[in-house]
């Protein structure tokens, strides 16, 4: 082992080439998986610092939130099955907003809420919100008046809430009565009658298994509705699945590239090496050992790789614009680099029945 | 108790249809102190008979014997064993690792048998001083001329303390004082530790550094 490590220390030109493809690779790796994760939580916070269990939808919504309606007596159906505890409306309405007096148009996703959501306190006042961080990146302070929709209803922010986007807009978070004026103004088409509501959200009894009580729902409302757990009603909204499979296969494909480098680079490094290796061999170095050594340094320069890409990745996220939604999450930088310095390893050991093949009698001859 | 022992050792070469018999009939004692040269042109199956005697090759037919280890019955991992204990080389293109100083290219021969550092360290350093290398020790092996490389190879092949040193043209690189002074030092390294070496030469004028020449000629021993 101290072989091979005298060898990277003493010659660190020859392991430049691989250490920099390294190094990109693991750049392009965590800008992907930190895209993924800007996206799937600026997309699904609203829905995922929900407490409920089951997430209930009209049956032609087809796992549209926005398309979805709720009568107050499809409700109370929902209410008489057996393992609900309680339940809650829900309403989202995707609109521009601006500060009054100011002229930037800024997203907002106006939800009219009963249940309070994990990190949001209970329904505010008529006409007041709790706003999304998103928006106060954007510039907005507790206390501002923002005009929203079209017909320019006034609402007024009076505190914030972190990590509840919805579909890349920052939520504001009002009373049910609130949401639905706003939706009535804004969309006429799409107005929504007292006590109707989006979507139902279900808090199940204890002991009572979330996919279960949704099938029981569904089967009480006669096919009326359709019920999802949390996860799958994260995973409904429009894109998410899409992303995730797009984004998990281009990762998949970087990872998969960086062990193709690995591997040539060291196969090519073994076959620089026949004479030594054969030497070495004659000494009584077992190919074992000799391959160990080579999965060491590939692994130390995978290492030497994760270390500076996680660096120009930092860099990088500074002064990328922040409409680009790139998030890097340290479990997603960690499992990045296991996998990466596990992708060096094997990698390299592609080159060991190379070693093994190297016959020690050619050192004497 | 003899440090190698050959009898009717026979070594075939098969490339394709063609069959070149390197080594035939081959019977070869060497006594545990004792220096041999074995003389024998180009191509008269010097390297392979060497090669046979440190466990490198194995013969077609044959016994060999080195110490109390009978060599032609091991297999490849045996035999791997077998040169990291029993066997020092020098090989006649030197092999040193270039990006190792002199000092580490003898220490690196007792971490591949896995004996602590202090121990090969210490050996190491008697080593480079007996053979005149001490003030060279730091250099690496790219830095030292032909005949310091010669003499780095020698003392790596005593570093696992063998019973048998087995030698390839040490001197063939080398212009006559240089390669005079490596026999001397080979000689003065061997002689009186119960060592046994053998010298492949083709080179007349080095014979009488060892004890004994045996010659090759198309690869049987003339004795
Ligand atoms: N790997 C091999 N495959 C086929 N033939 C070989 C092989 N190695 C050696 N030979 C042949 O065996 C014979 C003996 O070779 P060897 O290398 O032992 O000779 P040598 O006495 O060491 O020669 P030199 O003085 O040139 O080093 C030669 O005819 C050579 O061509
Ligand atoms: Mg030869």
């Amino acid at each position: 082992m101290s072989l091979a490590w005298r060898e990277l220390v003493r010659r660190p030109g020859r392991f430049a080439v691989a250490g920099s493809a390294l190094t990109l690779l693991v750049v392009l790796l965590l800008l992907l998986g930190g895209l993924l994760d800007g996206l799937y939580l600026g997309s699904t916070g609203a829905i995922r610092a929900q407490r409920a269990d089951v997430f209930v939808y009209s049956a032609t919504a087809r796992d549209s939130i926005v398309r979805s309606r709720i009568e107050p007596d499809l409700r109370a159906r929902i209410e008489e099955v057996d393992g609900v505890a309680s339940t809650g409306g829900l309403g989202v309405a995707l609109l521009g907003a601006t500060v009054e007096g100011d002229d930037d148009v800024l997203d907002v996703a106006v939800t009219g809420y009963e249940l309070a959501p994990e990190g949001v306190p209970e329904p505010p006042a008529p006409g007041t919100a709790y706003a999304d961080d998103r928006l106060r990146a954007d510039g907005v302070r507790a206390g501002d008046v923002l005009e929203v929709g079209p017909a320019r209803v006034p609402v007024e922010v009076v505190d914030f809430v972190s990590d509840t986007s919805y579909l890349q807009q920052g939520a504001l978070w009002v009373e049910p009565d609130t949401w639905r004026a706003i939706q009535s103004e804004s969309r006429p088409d799409a107005a929504v009658a007292d006590g109707v509501f989006q979507v139902v959200l279900v808090v199940a009894e204890d002991g009572v298994e979330a996919g279960e009580l949704a099938d029981r729902i569904d089967e009480a409302t006669g096919g009326a509705t359709s019920s999802l757990t949390r996860d799958e009603a994260v995973l409904s909204l429009p894109g998410i699945r899409q992303q995730n499979s797009v984004f998990t296969a281009l990762i998949g494909v970087t990872l998969f590239v960086a062990g193709l480098v690995a591997a040539l680079f060291f196969a090519l490094v073994t076959l620089e090496r026949t004479a030594l290796y054969a030497t070495l061999k004659a000494l009584g170095a077992p190919s074992g050992r000799l391959a160990l050594g080579v999965v060491f340094q590939s692994v130390v320069v995978a290492l030497g790789a994760v270390v500076l890409g996680g660096a120009v990745t930092f860099a990088l996220e500074q002064v990328i614009p922040d409409a680009v939604p790139v998030q890097v999450e340290p479990s997603r930088v960690v499992t990045s680099s296991v996998l990466v310095l596990v992708t060096a390893a094997v990698g390299a050991l592609v080159s060991l029945r190379r070693i093994v093949r190297i016959d020690p009698a050619t050192a004497i001859s | 108790m003899p440090a190698l022992v050959m009898e009717g050792v026979r070594k075939v070469y098969r490339s394709g249809s063609e069959e070149v018999v390197a080594l035939d009939h081959a019977d070869l004692v060497v006594g545990d102190d004792e220096m041999v040269t074995l003389l024998g042109p180009s191509g008269s199956g010097k390297t392979t008979l060497l090669s046979i005697a440190g466990g490198l090759l194995t013969p077609t037919e044959g016994r060999v014997v080195v110490g109390d280890q009978v060599v032609s019955d091991l297999d490849p991992r045996q035999l791997t064993a077998f040169r990291q204990r029993q066997v020092g080389f020098v090989f006649q293109s030197v092999n040193l690792v270039p990006f190792l100083t002199a000092r580490e290219n003898l220490t690196v021969v007792g971490e591949l048998a896995g004996r602590p550092r202090r121990e090969t360290g210490e050996q190491a350093d008697r080593l480079l001083e007996e053979l005149g290398l001490s003030h060279r020790a730091g250099n690496l092996a790219t830095e030292l001329s032909g005949g310091e490389r010669q003499r780095v190879a020698i003392g790596r092949a005593l570093m696992n303390d063998p019973k048998l040193v087995l030698v390839d043209e040490p001197t063939s690189a080398l212009d006559t004082k240089m390669g005079e002074a490596v026999m001397e030092l080979l000689r003065n390294e061997i002689t009186g530790r119960g060592i046994a070496a053998v010298v492949v030469t083709h080179d007349t004028r080095m014979t009488h550094y060892t004890d004994r020449t045996v010659e090759i000629v198309d690869g049987r021993l003339q004795a």
